[in-house]
C-alpha cells in the first residue's frame, strides 16, 4: 500500500474496528460507487448544479477520510468548501487533479490483496 | 449500561458509510436497519419501533435537518434519541442540530469507541425517560400524560367546556364493615377496573378517586365533540356492568353494590393544582358543584343516574330521561332541573 496516498494508520485502525475482511468489502463498495460520485461532480459542473456539485464533493470528502486517503479528501473538501468556480476551468482542472488522485486510492487500496 | 439488542435506524444516502455504521453498530450487539435518505427513514420510524436513530445530514430528498424538525413536531416520534453522524463543515450546523433536538454529533469519519460510548449514553438515558414516562401514566391518565408531554407541567388553569362526572358506591360503609378489608381491597380494586373501562372507552378521564368514589372528566384535559352525550352513554355503561358484576357476587353469595352517578355539563376551569412538587389535574367551577350534588342527590330519589339540564341539552334523541323538577341544592343560588337517565322503575 502506497502510504503517500493512503494513511496506514487510518487504514489499520478501520480493519481493526470492522474487521479486515469486513474492510475488503468496503473498500469494493467504495471503489464501485466513487467513479459515480465523480461523473456526478463532472455534470453538475457542466450544468452548473452548484448544490449536486457541493453534495458529491462532500460524499467523496467523506469517504476517502474513512479509508484514509488524506490527499483525495483533502481535494474534495476544497470543492465542497469553494463550491462552483466562476472561472469553469479553474474546477475542471481541480477535477483532473482529484480524479488522478482518486485513480492512485483505487491502486494503493486493491494493493494489499493483489499483492 | 447499554442496553443489549437495541434496534438502530442508520439513515445515511452513502453506502459505504451505511455499511460501516451498520457493521460497527452489529459489532455492539444491536440490530441495525437502514435508510438511504429523510422521507424514507420517516416513513420506516412511523411504520416501526426504533430505540435510536443514527442520522447524515447531507442526504438528497430529505435531509437531516428536516428529519429533526418533523421528529420533533410528532408527538410520537419526539423523545427518539437522535445521534447525528455527519462530516457536514460548519460549527454552525452541528449547533444547529443540537438545537433541534439532537442527542450528540459525531463527526465522519466515525470513530468506533466514541461511538459506542455515545449510543450506550443515549440508550440509558432513552431507558430511564421511557420508565419516568411510564410512571407519569400509572399515577396520571394517559391524556393528562399525553397534554403534559405536549405543553409541559404549569400550575394553574383553563376554561374549558366538559362534562364532569362524579359516582359512588351506596351504603359502603356498611359493606366495609361487614367484611374483611382484603375483600374490600380487592372489591375496590374490581369496581374501578369496571369503572376505568367503562369511562376511558367514551373518552372520558378518572381524574380523582377518594375511597369508594371517583370523578372523571369527559372534553378536558383533551377536547371532546360531544361531553354530554358521552359521559351520559358511559354513565349507563357503568350501571349495566355493576348489574353484571353482582349476578358474579350474587351467584358467589356476597353482597351486591349499587352506585350513584351525576352528571353536570358547562365551563369548568380545568389545570394543574398543587404546589411545583406535587400537583394534581382537576377541574373546578358551579358545573363541578352540582355534579357532586346530583350524585348526592340520586340517594335521596333512588335512582342511578342524575343529570343537568346542560348535559341533557347535549343528548343525541333515543335516551330514556325522566324529568324530576327544579331542586334546590344546599349552597346553589339558582334552581336546577333534574333528570333522571333509564326507565321509570330505576
Amino acid at each position: 500500500m502506497n502510504e503517500s496516498v493512503i494513511d496506514k494508520t487510518v487504514y489499520a485502525e478501520l480493519e481493526h474496528t470492522a474487521g479486515a475482511e469486513f474492510v475488503a468489502e468496503l473498500v469494493d463498495t467504495f471503489l464501485e460507487e466513487a467513479p459515480g460520485m465523480l461523473a456526478a461532480l463532472r455534470s453538475a459542473r457542466t450544468e452548473n448544479h452548484a448544490e449536486r456539485f457541493r453534495r458529491a464533493a462532500h460524499s467523496l470528502k467523506s469517504n476517502s477520510s474513512t479509508f484514509g486517503a488524506s490527499k483525495l479528501a483533502a481535494l474534495a473538501r476544497e470543492l465542497e468548501l469553494k463550491g462552483l468556480d466562476a472561472d469553469p476551468a479553474r474546477d475542471m482542472a481541480a477535477l483532473a487533479a482529484l480524479e488522478v488522485e482518486y485513480a492512485r486510492v483505487a491502486v494503493a487500496l486493491k494493493a494489499p490483496r493483489d499483492g | 449500561m447499554a442496553e443489549p439488542g437495541a434496534r438502530l435506524l442508520i439513515v445515511d444516502d452513502n453506502k459505504v458509510n451505511r455499511l460501516l455504521l451498520s457493521r460497527n453498530v452489529q459489532m455492539q450487539g444491536h440490530r441495525a436497519e437502514l435508510a438511504e435518505n429523510g422521507r424514507i427513514a420517516l416513513e420506516m420510524l412511523r411504520r416501526e419501533p426504533f430505540d435510536l436513530l443514527l442520522l447524515d445530514i447531507e442526504m438528497p430528498e430529505m435531509d437531516g435537518f428536516a428529519v429533526l424538525e418533523q421528529l420533533k413536531a410528532d408527538p410520537q416520534l419526539r423523545d427518539l434519541p437522535v445521534i447525528v453522524t455527519s462530516s457536514v463543515e460548519g460549527l454552525e450546523n452541528i449547533v444547529r442540530c443540537i438545537g433541534l433536538g439532537a442527542e450528540d454529533y459525531l463527526p465522519k469519519p466515525v470513530n468506533a469507541v466514541l461511538l459506542k460510548a455515545r449510543i450506550g449514553a443515549s440508550l440509558e438515558k432513552k431507558r430511564l425517560r421511557d420508565q419516568q414516562k411510564d410512571l407519569v401514566r400509572r399515577f396520571a391518565t394517559s391524556e393528562v400524560a399525553q397534554d403534559l408531554q405536549q405543553s409541559g407541567f404549569s400550575l394553574g388553569g383553563k376554561r374549558v367546556h366538559a362534562s364532569v362526572m362524579f359516582s359512588d358506591i351506596r351504603g359502603f360503609t356498611t359493606l366495609v364493615e361487614s367484611q374483611p378489608p382484603e375483600e374490600t381491597i380487592e372489591l375496590l380494586n374490581t369496581y374501578y377496573t369496571l369503572m376505568f373501562d367503562a369511562i376511558s372507552s367514551h373518552g372520558g378521564v378518572v381524574n380523582q378517586m377518594i375511597g369508594d368514589g371517583l370523578m372523571a372528566l369527559f372534553g378536558a384535559p383533551l377536547p371532546l365533540d360531544d361531553c354530554a352525550g358521552s359521559a351520559v352513554a358511559a354513565a349507563m355503561e357503568m350501571i349495566e356492568l355493576i348489574e353484571q358484576f353482582n349476578l358474579e357476587r350474587s351467584a358467589a353469595q356476597k353482597p351486591t353494590i349499587r352506585i350513584g352517578i351525576g352528571i353536570a355539563t358547562g365551563n369548568v376551569v380545568a389545570g394543574y393544582t398543587g404546589t411545583q412538587q406535587r400537583a394534581t389535574y382537576t377541574c373546578i367551577g358551579d358545573t363541578v358543584n352540582l355534579a357532586a350534588r346530583l350524585e348526592a342527590h340520586t340517594k335521596s330519589v333512588q335512582r342511578a343516574i342524575l343529570i343537568d339540564a346542560a348535559t341533557r341539552y347535549g343528548l343525541r334523541a333515543g335516551v330514556q330521561l325522566i324529568a324530576l323538577g327544579d331542586m334546590q341544592f344546599k349552597g346553589k343560588a339558582v334552581v336546577e332541573q333534574v333528570y333522571a337517565v333509564g326507565q321509570d322503575s330505576a
